[in-house]
């Protein structure tokens, strides 16, 4: 399919060429190997094919979204997936011939300030595939840094990004994992004393946390520091509208899964990884960063940049294997903050806290329903169900309801345990429908 | 300059924020009714608002919707980059994967909410183990890269599970891409590189010697990044199978092999695919890509967690199983790239993915031969899917590969890989793909031949290339000695 050549143009060609037949061509390929059978379906047409893609749309269920965990359903402004799908951003390559890619290096330019600016750090780069890969870049960062080995992660974490990290440290076996225990859902921190030491390569906080609580951020920071480990803090962006900063509590890097930034769910991806850091670190930034430069008439120009660490020069040495990152997904991640701006940035992040903290107090209403935590939350609290969190969920499918993410595939000891996320986008007689479904539960 | 076109060329360069007005909106949200600190504590929030421009909506898609007409894409432009097969993205793939029947489904939704999904991922996989050879494909990689590292992971694991721990090393050829040495890098492998014969391929006595009881993993990719098959790829594997290592096969260049031969019956036990690549899922400037893993039945048990299996029709997020490598990533993969990348194969049968492979071999040759006398081939025998050429700055008065390629913009052609792969000097790697007219192959031949007579009457026009673009040569030292990276920074 695609091809546009007749058969007479293909003819012509292999004429010029000086080949009397395609064989001729793919004489370098053993021969006993060639056309081997395929045993494949019969092709579409593009009709059947959106009629069967269509019937396997219909195999899945629309959903009213309280599931958060690490993906969230925010309302995406219509504006985005008109720009993003123009074909001058969505069929450009990584933007090598600088002069011929200023759109998507501005967008990338744009980008990387809008995550500085949101996360008061000093530098970003153009993104990672997702939150857990990006958290592992920091992770590598934070040990060549340090030239130390121990990694202490928040019990709290996202516990595929733990996944991540063991799959991507386990090989290399020079880092050392170890837990901070919770406390009522957030880091104890008299475990953290009692953990740190001259050997912690860094300190990693997620906040909100797994269970959508907020950490003390400045007084985990202000103890890892004190033992000149770093500190990396994972967080949602669309959380920083109104909560404390990573710069501001002193993170050396600061990683997130960028998809809140209006980008669909998608079923987990594509998504992008945030990633970014201090100024002094920056050398040590994996994957495509952008610079603002002049051309040789002095006019205003970007570049990528600082490309010396990257695998196209350095090979083994580079600071990462990353190439491709998700640059349609930051560009629909800019454009986001774009269109909301400082205010309506704050608007929707109060908007998640007031529906998050409203939905709550409702469900912890309900005769047998309880909140498992009583600290201070962002869009997402963990709910514990008089009985195991699965039926809960199973059972509102019916009302077209996703209740939230049950614990219990996670944490065995939290089988009553459901995740549960009220976003800006949910609305009061979502709420309510929600509530009442749930109180078919209540003792 | 007049003073019109000058004002024209500021406003095109402003960022965002510096067309910001105080006070301006594009989206608005319902007041809460509360403030953020009547829920949470003083210390949790925010101090300052964040350096966010202030715009209207029309303010921003029209920024947005001006950038992007300063970038040369597939869509306008002939896109001849090398290793990057750029060929046309069918449009209602976009559409497929923007149904919010897909788009929209959360990725803790149950499995019985999410059939077709699933099914979706699980026809996938049959459908890459039926076009390679190989016994299981993990979906999860978002990229090449990643799954490369994905692919030195499971080798890793399998060399684990044998309780073999001698096995340090990853050989790779020198005309490999960057990310194969880096990922083996990050995967913890130290890395042994085989150097190329004068013909372009791996050179197997080298081969033969780099292999050892140490060598945990071959990488290979086929067709290679000169552009030609690795025609003794059988005896490279067999090489890495009787020191007792495994045999991967990047297939970065998969699409000069699609429908042609099977990875397997070379002898791969591991490779990982492009579908940003090979099946036409658009680039978006850098990604997102997808990076789908297959292996042997022998590896099976190491990819990584979760993957979908399928009992009686009905589907299943299968999330643990003894000897997987644990997840790559979070989530299931991208998704949404792996749908636009079935809506490709379900276009396709075994005839057709040949013709894919054929009219992309058939467009770099025909390029190469047009060319040659002008740009001599770096190996001069047909290639595969692309072919690499070279400027000979003694013949052109001094001008070299960049030149050419930052002139080739002026002629309205995105430039060709140059200086890779790096084992040819001034290389001009070009990749036509299938999805190329002949008409447009002849004016990208034209253009060509049009700058090297440039170069015979008036070098330093082409030396200072490009004239006709949104900007001139940039200073690129300039950019990496005081960066400015965000305008954050004070």
């Amino acid at each position: 399919m695609f091809s546009p050549h007749t058969a007479k143009e293909r003819e012509e060609m292999l004429a010029e060429i000086g080949v009397s037949s395609l064989a001729e061509l793919t004489a370098q390929v053993p021969q006993e190997l060639l056309y081997p059978q395929y045993n494949l379906p019969a092709a579409l047409t593009e009709s059947e094919l959106t009629a069967h893609m269509a019937e396997l749309g219909r195999k899945n269920r629309g959903l009213v979204c309280f599931a958060g965990a690490g993906a969230y359903d925010h309302y995406i402004p219509s504006a985005i997936k008109h720009i993003a799908s123009r074909g001058e951003f969505l069929t450009a390559y990584t933007p090598y011939q600088a002069e011929a890619s200023q759109g998507t290096l501005q967008a990338i330019y744009e980008f990387q300030s809008s995550v500085c600016a949101l996360f008061e750090m000093d530098a970003a780069n153009a993104s990672m595939y997702e939150g857990a890969t990006a958290l592992c870049e920091a992770v590598n960062a934070a040990m060549r840094i340090t030239r130390r080995n121990k990694i202490l992660l928040s019990a709290a974490l996202h516990p595929e990004y733990k996944e991540t990290l063991k799959t991507y440290f386990t090989p290399k076996g020079e880092a050392v994992f170890s837990e901070i225990p919770c406390v009522n859902g957030v880091i104890d921190p008299a475990a953290l004393d009692s953990l740190l030491g001259e050997d912690t390569a860094a300190v990693v906080l997620a906040t909100p946390n797994f269970y959508g609580m907020l950490e003390d951020a400045q007084a985990v920071s202000d103890k890892a520091h004190a033992r000149k480990a770093l500190l990396i803090s994972v967080v949602n962006p669309v959380s920083l509208g109104v909560l404390a900063t990573p710069g501001s509590y002193g993170a050396d890097f600061a990683v997130a899964e960028g998809q809140p930034l209006g980008n669909p769910l998608n079923y987990g991806g594509p998504y992008l990884g945030i990633f970014s850091c201090k100024k002094e670190h920056i050398r040590h930034m994996p994957g495509r960063i952008c610079g603002m430069t002049k051309d040789v008439d002095g006019k205003r120009a970007f570049v990528l940049t600082l490309q010396a660490r990257e695998q196209h020069i350095r090979r083994e040495k580079a600071a990462s294997n990353i190439c491709s990152n998700e640059a349609l997904c930051a560009l629909q991640a800019v454009i986001y903050l774009a269109l909301l701006g400082p205010r309506g940035l704050k608007e929707a992040a109060e908007l998640c806290v007031e529906k998050a903290h409203v939905l709550a107090e409702k469900i912890a209403s309900l005769n047998g329903f309880k909140l498992r935590f009583n600290g201070a939350f962002f869009n997402e609290f963990v709910v514990e169900c008089p009985v195991a969190a699965d039926k809960v969920r199973n059972a509102l499918l019916k009302d077209g309801i996703l209740a939230g993410v049950s614990l219990g595939a996670f944490d065995k000891t939290m089988k009553n345990c459901l995740l549960v996320c009220a976003t800006e986008k949910r609305t009061d007689a979502e709420i309510e429908r929600f509530v009442s479904a749930l109180g078919r539960f209540s003792k | 300059m007049t003073a019109m076109t000058e004002t024209k060329a500021v406003e095109a360069t402003l960022v965002s924020i510096e067309k910001s007005v105080a006070g301006m909106r594009a989206l608005t949200f319902p007041r809460a009714k509360k403030p953020a600190s009547s829920y949470l504590p003083a210390q949790a929030l925010r101090k300052t608002a964040p350096k966010l421009p202030e715009l209207s909506e029309f303010g921003v898609v029209r920024h947005y919707t001006n950038l992007s007409r300063k970038n040369y894409s597939l869509d306008t432009h002939f896109y001849p980059l090398g290793s990057c097969t750029m060929k046309y993205n069918p449009r209602v793939n976009e559409d497929i994967a923007a149904m919010p029947e897909f788009a929209g489904v959360h990725p803790y939704a149950p499995d019985s909410a999410v059939q077709g999904t699933l099914e979706m991922h699980y026809r996938m996989e049959k459908l890459l183990c039926e076009i390679t050879g190989l016994s299981a494909f993990t979906l999860q990689p978002a990229a090449g890269a990643h799954g490369e590292l994905t692919g030195i992971f499971i080798a890793a694991a399998y060399h684990r599970s044998r309780k073999d721990k001698t096995r340090t090393e990853i050989v790779v050829a020198d005309s490999s891409h960057g990310t194969n040495p880096a990922s083996a890098a990050l995967g913890g492998f130290s890395v042994v590189t085989v150097n190329s014969r004068e013909d372009g391929r791996v050179n197997l006595d080298e081969m033969r010697k780099a292999v050892t009881a140490k060598t945990a993993l071959v990488m290979l990719t086929v067709p290679n990044t000169v552009g030609l098959f690795e025609s003794e790829i059988c005896a490279v594997s067999k090489i890495a199978h009787e020191a007792g290592a495994l045999f991967y096969m990047d297939g970065a260049n998969f699409n000069a092999v699609m429908g042609l031969a099977k990875p397997a019956s070379f002898g791969v036990d591991i490779m990982h695919l492009n579908l940003h690549k090979s099946f036409s899922t658009p680039h978006g400037g850098g990604g997102p890509g997808s990076g789908p893993v297959g292996v042997g039945e022998n590896l099976k048990d190491f990819l990584p967690a979760p993957r979908v299996t399928e009992h009686d029709g009905k589907y299943k997020v299968e999330k643990k199983w003894r000897g997987s490598i644990g997840r790559v990533r979070s989530f299931m993969s991208n998704a949404g790239v792996v749908l636009k990348g079935y809506a490709y194969l379900r276009r396709h049968d075994g005839q057709t993915l040949r013709t894919i492979a054929e009219n992309s071999i058939l467009n770099a040759n025909y390029v190469r031969v047009k060319l040659k006398d002008l740009f001599p081939c770096a190996f001069d025998e047909h290639c595969m899917h692309e072919c690499v050429l070279t400027s000979v700055p003694e013949r052109l008065n001094g001008v070299k590969t960049l030149d050419v390629a930052k002139r080739l913009l002026d002629y309205g052609f995105y430039a060709p890989t140059i200086y890779f792969p790096l084992i040819v000097h001034e290389a001009m790697m070009i990749e036509p793909t299938e999805t190329e007219s002949r008409a447009t192959l002849d004016l990208f031949i034209a253009a060509m031949r049009a700058i090297y007579a440039e170069t015979q009457e008036n070098a330093e026009l082409v030396k200072h290339a490009p004239y006709n673009l949104p900007v001139r040569r940039l200073d690129e030292v300039g950019a990496a000695r005081n960066p400015d990276i965000s305008w954050c920074a004070v």
